[in-house]
């Protein structure tokens, strides 16, 4: 292990231009990444609201539309645009490149990430590929509308397909392959910055949760992200310099025969995006999964239940995420045979979550604790991973897809998993670290209100899509009355989105809640959670180079919360054993 | 800052999340149980199968689903700060170890159960005698094909595709095969009779779903995919597209008729005799 050596340590840029736009500072650029995904989760919230609406009121006339009301290409845009946005935007962007930028380093021990010119360039390139994605919804056709899955040769044929497939499908392609390579460099730094620049003392073992979930995120980050990369150029080629990656021959379109492509396969295409795909849930959901390990230790007092088992948890499922992609592909036409592999690989990854579930548990049970808002979403968290992981049993097996794939079932299953779940991971860092990266409290208030209202409408939005799925509905119909059995599901469909209307709107609060307290916040103290890793060791907000020169020593693990003899119920990793007390 | 919440702010807080988590867990298999949106009739053997690992599902996933979430309330609600000091507890390898090994038995048990409808679905072909229908998808229209007397499929061309002039599918008029298929926007099926499905498309990735058969299977650019099924309740049931396909996915849906074998005898006299009439 590398260690920082004392001294050297860089000064803080003075021009605003360097120190808050092109900054080399992890923190700034952590934050900055935050507020990408603000952004973006607020945006993503907008379009599925627009969805909602359109689902339940369908002759209702909407501003800045010509004619007023929602066409069905319109709403595929929005589908589209949705999950994008929200999955690699928010998803991937905040809990990862957000929090994980702002404290991996500081929670290692370290000034600052192991490459921050590469660091600053990750988020540039993240934001320009915020902008081209977005600006797909306003070239001539609009935005594509064959969903985030993008599955050719729908998108890839151009506009003959519909409208939207033309520069909107391109501008799309463009936008994600320019996030694989922010995301790829981002992968490498945490990687880096994670096995070299420990503090001394920072054993493996001594690593935080949210660490050790940050690190197996980059790596599966660093395997994924370059296949997706791969395929988006491959789609390019097919749609651009007329290849046939993903294009048959024989097609017609229309009436049109397509005679400029034969020899592709889309079921290629589909195995490129998979092979991501499955992952990137995981890239989504690990960073939560190790907030709410630290959390729920720390506001049970108590230390985290089966530290090694969960590291090992965290390892199993990003391994075994890159052998279940074939899951998304039970009717896909391939194979029959694999599927069985799939589904049995699929079912094991079951186990490993199912350990850090008891885990959780075992870390709340016996313990004293403390309702902070930020203790809530962790608890919800599990209570969300628990519903949303259940489910994906029944997906995991091939038979039961066959009736359940691509219906509102699949929708509310990685919704609660993979959207709300990590995005109760995301409040909870934030209810958490607030108070060292801004200084300020949030108000506690605000937050629990903010909390009953998302936790109580998440559920009443998701759970009830179990039914629809379960009544055949399938998803990304842009209207329900094409199809007669969707009629009796109409009252579903209403509750859906009058709870999607209050839940979004309780969204405010937060932001509310965010802007304000950063300015008018009560001053938040050194360590106003008594917790015990090292960013709590520092003065809130951090210095420049986050210890002032100072570099840490570390003499104990993560979690050691009510030891028996301590005078007090937490030791924070960096306290000397003498200053302890010698039983310890 | 924090220190403000004391005993009595975290059993009220203790209690409302306990109390909710109850209630949802008490809502949700209430639904669940009710069945008040839900599957329609199966109308096959295999649908049935499909069900029955779908119970079986449902219960084990229930049975965890309310261990976990009362457990949840329960440690909630127990570990409130009443005053005690939280205990000192780093794991326990046993029981690690034990729920590992409950898991792995509970949920690869599961799947290698319901690997047995999978199977008959896809690592059987279609029974002797069955009757073949190819099934063609394209924006935004379903067409089903039977080979007619001479039980052959006729050769198709894509640039003789024009829906607009009756010729959907592109048929070869040169072709011999080609004279007798009959080509219909809605699906006949006779009850009782094992069918096989072509399944094929001609622009873009479709999806055949019909839930009562509980089948579902996309229709891929490029390939022709075998299912087969055996409908033993006559009725109309409606075909879905499950697959997003373009702007109008959620109207591409066509009816699948299952009617006796005498109905369906007649029915398809009918479509030859016009044919011949042409």
């Amino acid at each position: 292990m590398v260690t920082h050596e004392g001294g050297g340590h860089h000064h803080a840029p003075s021009g605003f231009i360097r120190k808050y736009i092109f900054s080399l500072d992890h923190k700034v650029i952590g934050i900055q990444y935050y507020m990408l995904a603000l952004f973006s989760v607020f945006l993503g919230m907008a379009l599925s609201l627009l969805m909602r609406i359109h689902l339940v009121w369908p002759s209702l006339k909407f501003p800045l539309i010509p004619g007023g009301l929602m066409t069905p290409e319109q709403y595929l845009a929005l589908v589209t645009m949705h999950g994008s946005i929200m999955v690699f935007m928010v998803l991937t962007t905040a809990p990862q490149s957000g929090f994980g930028n702002y404290m991996l380093p500081i929670q290692i021990g370290a000034e600052d990430m192991a490459f921050p010119v590469l660091n600053m360039l990750s988020f540039w390139i993240t934001f320009v590929s915020l902008v081209v994605l977005t600006s797909a919804f306003f070239v001539t056709g609009g935005a594509p509308i064959s969903g985030w899955t993008a599955y050719p040769p729908l998108s890839a044929m151009g506009e003959i397909t519909g409208p939207g497939e033309g520069m909107g499908q391109t501008l799309w392609v463009v936008g994600v392959a320019i996030f694989c390579i922010a995301s790829l460099l981002g992968a490498l730094n945490f990687i880096t910055t994670t096995v070299d620049l420990r503090a001394k003392g920072m054993t493996l073992g001594r690593m935080p949760l949210t660490v050790w979930a940050w690190l197996v995120t980059a790596i599966l980050g660093l395997l994924a992200f370059g296949v997706l990369l791969a395929a988006c150029l491959l789609l390019l080629l097919d749609r651009l310099a007329g290849t046939s990656f993903f294009i048959p021959g024989g097609l017609v379109v229309t009436d049109t025969p397509i005679v400029s492509h034969t020899g592709g396969s889309p079921l290629l295409w589909q195995h490129l995006f998979w092979f991501f795909g499955h992952p990137e849930v995981y890239i989504a959901i690990l960073p939560g999964m190790g907030v709410a390990s630290h959390v729920l230790s720390t506001f049970s007092r108590k230390p985290v239940f089966g530290y090694k088992a969960m590291v090992g948890a965290l390892g199993a499922i990003g391994f075994l995420g890159f052998c279940v992609w074939g899951h998304h592909m039970f009717i896909s036409g391939m194979s029959p045979y694999s599927a069985f592999a799939f589904s049995l690989l699929t079912m094991t990854i079951g186990v490993p979550s199912a350990i850090k579930t008891f885990n959780w548990l075992g870390t709340v049970w016996g313990g004293k604790i403390q309702f902070t808002t930020a203790m809530m979403f962790a608890l919800g968290f599990v209570s969300l991973f628990v519903t949303g992981g259940l489910s994906g049993l029944f997906l995991a097996q091939p038979s039961i897809d066959l009736y359940l794939h691509d219906t509102y079932f699949v929708v509310a299953h990685f919704h609660l998993i993979m959207g709300v779940a990590a995005i109760f991971g995301i409040f909870s860092a934030t209810y958490f670290w607030f108070p060292k990266m801004f200084g300020r409290m949030l108000n506690e208030t605000i937050g629990k209100i903010h909390f009953w209202f998302t936790f109580v409408g998440v559920y009443c939005i998701f759970m009830p899509m179990h039914f629809l799925g379960i009544a055949g509905h399938p998803r990304r119909y842009a209207d329900t009355t094409g199809v007669n059995f969707l009629a009796p599901l109409h009252p579903v469909h209403y509750f859906i989105t009058i709870a999607a209307m209050i839940t979004i709107t309780a969204q405010l609060l937060f932001l509310f809640n965010f802007f304000y307290s950063m300015k008018k916040g009560d001053k938040a103290t050194e360590n106003p959670w008594n917790a015990t890793t090292l960013e709590w060791s520092i003065p809130s907000p951090p210095p420049f180079d986050n210890f002032a020169g100072h570099v840490p020593v570390v003499y104990r693990g993560p979690y050691e919360f009510s030891v028996p003899g301590a005078p007090d119920d937490y030791i924070p990793q960096h306290l000397t054993p003498e200053r302890v007390g010698k039983a310890h | 800052m924090t220190r403000k919440s004391g005993e009595q702010g975290s059993a009220a807080v203790a209690f409302t999340f306990a109390a909710f988590l109850v209630l949802f867990t008490v809502a949700t298999v209430y639904l669940f149980v009710a069945k008040i949106w839900w599957f329609p009739p199966a109308i096959s053997q295999f649908g049935t199968q499909i069900d029955d690992q779908f119970h079986r599902t449902l219960v084990i996933t229930g049975i965890i689903f309310v261990l976990a979430q009362l457990g949840l309330a329960l440690a909630i609600f127990r570990s409130r700060d009443h005053g005690q000091k939280a205990t000192f507890f780093e794991g326990n390898s046993t029981m690690e170890f034990l729920w590992t090994l409950a898991t792995i038995i509970m949920f690869v048990g599961l799947g290698l159960f319901g690997e047995h409808a999978w199977a008959e679905a896809h690592f059987q072909g279609a029974a002797a005698g069955a009757i073949q229908v190819e099934v063609t998808g394209q924006q935004f229209a379903w067409n089903f094909r039977y080979a007619g007397p001479d039980g052959k499929f006729g050769g198709t061309k894509p640039e003789l595709v024009s829906a607009s002039s009756g010729n959907p599918l592109g048929l070869d008029p040169r072709d011999p095969a080609s004279k007798d298929d009959v080509v219909s926007p809605v699906m006949y099926a006779p009850a009782g009779h094992e069918v096989e499905l072509l399944i094929r498309t001609q622009d873009v990735t479709h999806s055949f779903f019909v839930r009562e058969l509980r089948l579902k299977q996309d229709a891929v650019p490029g390939m022709t995919i075998h299912m087969h099924f055996d409908a033993l309740d006559p009725g109309q049931y409606e075909i879905a597209c499950a697959e997003l396909c373009g702007l109008g996915h959620y109207r591409m849906r066509s009816f699948l008729n299952v009617v006796s074998q005498e109905e369906f005898d007649k029915w398809m006299r009918d479509q030859e005799t016009a044919l011949q009439q042409q």
